[in-house]
């Protein structure tokens, strides 16, 4: 930046444009529209061609069956979505999905809510737990997924001696099929919480005080403030949460992929690995890419659906 | 108004609370923080300690050999350097990309330009993991797979960064850019002369999100690369993983410390700016 050019020697630029009428006028306009075109260029090819062709791309995929080697995609029409549908795996992998979905999206709310509400008091030390709470957040999945191995380790884990201590016998948690689901989703919660009890925190620090003193004067208690005052009005920060939060769980891989695998006997089969899994490990693109449009589906539904219901709630401020 | 008379009971059973909210917090604090310190401190245990039954909460002997363990065990150089090479160059040529294109949506005319920014935000809609199949095979049919140019490319177009500094351009005062204009300063001058040093805070902010993102990624990766000199960390510690069975702990919780630290410290740094930038939406 510091080498920037001289100063130019001032052009009178503009009084000679408009002195050459309209068309010096119109040509200086086609100059800023070619300006335009140019400076969004870089970053538009880019998402055009791994965002949006992609998305095409997909579609036309999850009508063929390919193996991702042989020359010819073969045309099959919607058979890739009949099959998917009525396959049990598949189904499961959906059922998978919607817990893991609802687990981790409705605890990391409960529990992020109820840290804010903590943070919120004038406690010491509060911006420290703060900044604690958010750094699981920022922490790489892969290693999130490798420390949560070690503390449920069944034999060395930190799981053994505490649940120990108040006389509970450990899972084997990623191992066992009834418990590899729940262990994944605490993970994921360990993770979360901190970035959305940052996000109500900075709602409740905007709401107005003279609003809690006059529920409270009218005989109000906490619960009564927090159902009928807070709720409502950070209803727009919930709507946020809600939507990045789904978005993001539905994505979730990393951690799965260290911890789990999608197993053990497809537990933690999620939608994100099952497309993974046929793509790259079977290397079945029509029903990988037909999982990656169910997939986008999916996501546009519930968005809509969202924006849709807490349009109606949110328009309190 | 009638606040003196009610104030004294509010006041008394706020201070009723105070040491259970102190309880509280410090219980906050510890499930927040209490796995990253046992990650730290028994990747620096000799192996009987960590094994051993009660826990040993705080190392009482040090054995820095698990990293060199690790070091050796997987080419945890080749990751490092994959893994910085792609958060920094990614990070700079998405940082330049959106810059521009922020830019042109803030300040320069075009006919239909709400409908080109639609375009662009529509993207955010597209999930990450729709896109991997056509991606590999695009990169592939350019001939970089397991390279650095396959690695970074795919991540190069934003809309978050454009989105955030778009909305800050349009918040820096009028006057002074017409002045850049009035002393002869051409668009790109205006931009990197003027704008850019009034954005110093949302650019650094955008960057560090961009970079520690960059840093985690993980399927992409995973799927682009195929050799180990090619692995970022992260696909790097999956290998780990992989390659120590859990009888040598130590070694994989001290590559798992080489992979966190560098994050942890940017974050400890610059805490202020990333959870600015990652909690950013909420209070647009």
């Amino acid at each position: 930046m510091s080498t920037a050019p001289p100063p130019a020697v001032p052009v009178p630029a503009e009084p000679a444009a408009a002195s050459r009428g309209p068309s010096g006028l119109r040509r200086r306009r086609r100059r800023e529209y070619q300006l335009f075109l140019a400076f969004i260029a870089p970053n538009f090819v880019f998402l055009l061609l791994f965002a949006y062709w992609p998305v095409v791309y997909s579609a036309y995929l999850s009508l063929t069956r390919w193996d991702m080697v042989s020359p010819v995609k073969r045309f099959v029409g919607l058979d890739n979505y009949a099959d998917l549908l009525t396959d049990p795996d598949f189904l499961g992998v959906l059922w998978t999905t919607l817990l893991f979905v609802v687990g981790v999206v409705a605890g990391s709310l409960i529990i992020g809510i109820a840290t804010s509400l903590l943070l919120n008091q004038r406690l010491r030390a509060r911006n420290a737990v703060r900044t604690a709470v958010f750094a699981p957040y920022v922490v790489t999945g892969a290693a999130v997924g490798t420390l949560w191995l070690f503390i449920f380790d069944p034999n060395y884990g930190l799981l053994k001696p505490l649940m120990g201590a108040v006389g509970l016998n450990a899972p084997a948690m990623m191992t066992d099929s009834h418990w590899a689901l729940i262990g994944l989703i605490v993970v994921y919660l360990w993770k979360n919480t901190g970035f959305v009890a940052v996000i109500y925190l900075a709602g409740l620090q905007g709401l107005p005080r003279e609003l809690y003193e006059a529920a409270e004067l009218d005989g109000a208690g906490p619960w009564t403030r927090f159902r009928r005052l807070t709720l409502p009005l950070l209803s727009p920060v919930t709507f946020f949460v809600l939507v990045t939060m789904v978005i993001q769980t539905f994505q979730a891989f990393d951690i799965i992929a260290v911890m789990t695998g999608g197993g053990p006997a497809n537990a933690t089969s999620i939608l994100s690995w099952f497309i993974y899994q046929q793509g790259f490990q079977t290397f079945d693109a029509g029903r990988a890419a037909g999982g990656a449009i169910i997939m986008f589906a999916v996501l546009l539904t519930i968005t809509g659906l969202q924006a849709r219901f807490l349009e109606r709630r949110v328009h309190y401020r | 108004m009638t606040g003196t008379t009610t104030a004294p009971p509010a006041v008394r059973r706020n201070r009723a609370a105070r040491p259970v909210q102190y309880v509280l917090l410090v219980l906050v604090a510890v499930l927040a923080f209490g796995p990253v310190y046992w990650l730290i401190s028994s990747a620096l245990k000799p192996g009987q300690d960590i094994y051993r039954y009660p826990p040993e909460w705080i190392p009482t002997r040090l054995r820095w050999q698990n990293f060199a363990d690790a070091w050796n065990a997987v080419p945890f150089g080749h990751f490092f350097v994959n893994s910085s090479v792609v958060a920094v160059a990614g990070t700079a040529l998405e940082l330049l990309f959106a810059v521009l294109c922020a830019y042109g949506f803030a300040f320069l005319a075009f006919p239909r330009k709400r409908l080109l920014f639609l375009v662009l935000l529509g993207a955010m809609m597209v999930p990450g993991n729709v896109t991997l199949l056509p991606n590999f095979l695009t990169i592939a049919s350019l001939g970089w797979v397991n390279t650095w140019a396959g690695l970074i490319a795919p991540g190069l177009g934003s809309v978050f960064a454009t989105f955030l500094l778009r909305q800050h351009f349009l918040t820096l005062p009028k006057e002074i850019l017409e002045a850049a204009r009035v002393d002869g300063a051409g668009h790109l001058r205006t931009l990197f002369t003027v704008v850019l040093p009034l954005s110093r805070p949302i650019l650094v902010t955008v960057a560090l999100v961009t970079i520690v993102t960059k840093w985690n990624d993980f399927i992409w990766p995973l799927i682009v690369t195929n050799s180990d000199s090619m692995r970022t960390l992260p696909i790097g510690l999956l290998y780990l993983n992989n390659v120590e069975t859990s009888q040598n702990w130590g070694a994989i919780l001290a590559g798992t410390v080489i992979v966190v630290l560098p994050i942890l410290v940017v974050f400890l740094l610059a805490q202020r700016h990333i959870i600015a930038g990652l909690t950013q939406g909420a209070t647009k």
